[in-house]
């Protein structure tokens, strides 16, 4: 019988991501109701280290899959090797990181094992046995409560959005042999982001910026605001299509989804689209001259005023806070 | 090149989505539907590559009667011909059940190149790509915003948190596409006249042999968790109200 809750936990460059301890004390609070066990898989080069931290937030056991062919990340590899650890172990659940890697592993996996992946979801629980995983559709204009009928039952889950919470358990390595087969994709480079600003999809705080900016330069005021709160630069579809961000920095339905604790709009209207990227965010500002945009239907604090007078003052404000 | 587009016909994204009174799902009624706007991505792509190199572009899609709509939309944008899986047996499927009845029409058709969104914007699953992938047993390259053709493979960007990678795979290969791969083109008067007269090929579940079960259920489907209403910040002049919004997101929120 098919027991125990997995992770899948996600590395770059020999150090955790964040969701990975996210997964970890998720899967801890599943387990906890039924007694059971959380085990990780990790796979890499030179990673067996890490294995220790995933024990602080919950994990039992970590599967150490380690072979130079696993770095970097290419599907293919990862996910035999990830089928093939899931199959050997037979966990009732197993969690993935909604992330970009973990949402191009955790489909390529479910099929693999010919089963069902809820993906992106906001919320997971054990209900008489079995798990539901709670996810947004329709781009958040409702939510499906999804069940798996097949094992195991997978679920990816949205960054940002669990908590991950120390609870120390064991983490003891078991190292699996990984083999590597020729693979058909090659990573040609890979071209970091210079900048040192957190991604969108992973950011505590963003201060995004629309039409009502009225050009590039305009952001240098959100830039500000940002750094002050440890915080990133998003954009609304307007704005990049305006060529004033870069398509990484949009917000919506065809951008990225987000979910800081802070999420700031300013000059944005708040088109359903937008809305479908930033809904989720525990804390939303808005700031708009216009008391009628939607936006302020799914503000938690509204300011009805000119951005460029209000953010400035608001900078000032923050320094002294955080200060 | 022989291409392969994958199109889903999904409500417009203004569209006003009410869920049924018993959670079984949305009222369709009022519905528009169009096509996934990350499937135009691929389409375009699909052309691009084939004005390029030449071959044809084909067009697979699962949907009720209304997706052949959807399909004649894509054959008006220049596509040569169609697939519509089409049953009502497919109205539970997963994106499980979507891949692989995919795939089995994909597998008797020649296909250098595959084209699927990166996620579909009403259920959002994002999976279908690398499911069809796996069931074709090839390589897929997901979120892809650059892709250059190189004869028996394909050079691909694809952007995750904090980098950008530039990764090369062998043909046949799946892509899925990201918002700016392309500016997809409309179609023209011509096209879609031309488009009424191009082939679409409909088939049933059991005419391309595959299992309809689900393997992952909408137990149930509920509205979005209400917010509570949000505050309009006070103040005369926007240095008060930048003061109060700060000691709101200070002391009330706890955000900073
Ligand atoms: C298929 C599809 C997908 C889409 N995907 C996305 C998506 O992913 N993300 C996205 O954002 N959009 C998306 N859109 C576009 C969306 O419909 C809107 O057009 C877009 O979000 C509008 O951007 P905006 O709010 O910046 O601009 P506008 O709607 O023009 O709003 C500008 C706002 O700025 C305010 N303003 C102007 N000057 C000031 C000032 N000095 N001080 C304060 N406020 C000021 C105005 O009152 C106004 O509310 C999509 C659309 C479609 C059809
Ligand atoms: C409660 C419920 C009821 C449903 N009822 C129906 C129904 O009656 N009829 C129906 O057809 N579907 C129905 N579906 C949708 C079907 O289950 C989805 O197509 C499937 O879950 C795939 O997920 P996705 O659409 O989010 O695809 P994603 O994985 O997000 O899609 C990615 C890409 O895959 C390709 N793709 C996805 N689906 C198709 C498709 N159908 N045809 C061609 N290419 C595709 C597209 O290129 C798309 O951009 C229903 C779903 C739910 C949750």
């Amino acid at each position: 019988m098919a027991k125990g809750v997995m992770i899948v936990a996600e590395q770059r460059d020999g150090a955790l991501r964040k969701i990975s301890l996210e997964l970890a004390s998720t899967a801890r609070k599943l387990a906890d109701q039924t007694g059971d066990e959380v085990s990780a898989i990790l796979l890499g080069a030179g990673i067996e280290g890490l294995a220790a931290e995933l024990g602080k937030f919950g994990v039992d056991k970590v599967f150490v899959g380690d072979n130079a062919a696993l770095e970097p990340y290419v599907t293919e590899a990862h996910a035999d090797a990830t089928a093939k650890i899931i199959k050997d172990n037979d966990p009732a659940i197993v969690l993935f990181g909604a992330s970009v890697q973990g949402k191009d592993l955790s489909a390529r996996v479910a099929a693999k094992l010919a089963t069902g992946l809820a993906t992106d979801c906001t919320d997971v629980k054990v209900d008489g046995g079995k798990m539901v995983a709670t996810r947004p559709m329709y781009a958040g204009k409702c939510f499906g409560e999804i069940v798996i009928e097949a094992t195991p039952q997978i679920a990816s889950l949205r960054p940002n959005v669990f908590p991950a919470a120390e609870n120390a358990k064991a983490g003891a390595v078991t190292k699996v042999d990984v083999a590597v087969e020729a693979q058909k994709s090659k990573v040609l480079e890979v071209q970091k982001d210079t900048s040192g600003k957190v991604d969108l999809t992973e950011a505590n705080v963003i201060v995004s910026g629309g039409r009502g900016m009225k050009g590039p330069d305009e952001f240098k005021i959100l830039e500000e605001l940002a750094d002050v709160l440890k915080g990133t630069v998003g954009a609304s579809r307007a704005a990049v299509d305006a060529g004033w961000r870069p398509q990484k920095d949009q917000v919506g339905q065809t951008g990225k989804v987000v979910s800081p604790n802070l999420y700031i709009a300013c000059g944005i209207s708040g088109a359903i689209q937008h809305l479908a990227g930033m809904s989720s965010s525990k804390c939303i500002v808005a700031i708009n001259k216009d008391a009628e945009a939607p936006i302020f239907t799914k503000a938690d604090y509204g300011v009805v005023d000119d951005l460029f007078k209000v953010v400035p003052e608001l900078t000032a404000v923050c320094k002294k806070l955080v200060a | 090149m022989n291409i392969i587009a994958c199109v889903k016909q999904v409500p417009d994204t203004e569209a006003q989505i009410k869920v049924k009174a018993d959670g079984s799902g949305i009222e369709e009624g009022q519905i528009k539907w169009v096509m996934n706007p990350y499937d135009e991505f691929g389409v375009e792509e699909a052309l691009k590559l084939k004005e390029k190199n030449g071959g044809d572009v084909t067009i697979v899609c699962v949907g009720p009667a209304r997706a052949m709509e959807t399909i004649r939309t894509a054959l008006a944008m220049g596509a040569d011909k169609g697939v519509h899986i089409s049953d009502p047996a497919f109205d539970n499927a997963d994106a499980y059940v979507i891949a692989n009845a995919l795939a089995a029409v994909i597998k008797t058709l020649p296909h250098d190149i595959i084209f699927c969104g990166q996620r579909a914007i009403d259920d959002d699953a994002g999976q279908v790509g690398a499911m069809l992938a796996e069931a074709l047993n090839v390589p897929q390259l997901t979120i892809v915003t650059k892709l250059e053709y190189a004869g028996s493979s394909v050079k691909v960007i694809r952007p995750i948190e904090g980098a950008q990678l530039s990764i090369e795979t062998a043909l046949p290969c799946v892509v899925t596409c990201q918002k700016g791969l392309n500016e997809p083109r409309y179609a023209s008067l011509p096209g879609i006249m031309k488009a009424k007269k191009k082939p679409v090929d409909v088939k049933n579940a059991a005419a391309i042999g595959v299992a309809t079960d689900a393997k992952a259920k909408v137990a149930k489907t509920v509205p979005p968790p209400a917010r509570p209403p949000g505050k309009i910040v006070c103040g005369d002049e926007p240095a008060q109200k930048a003061a109060e919004l700060g000691r709101l997101l200070r002391e009330e929120a706890k955000a900073i």
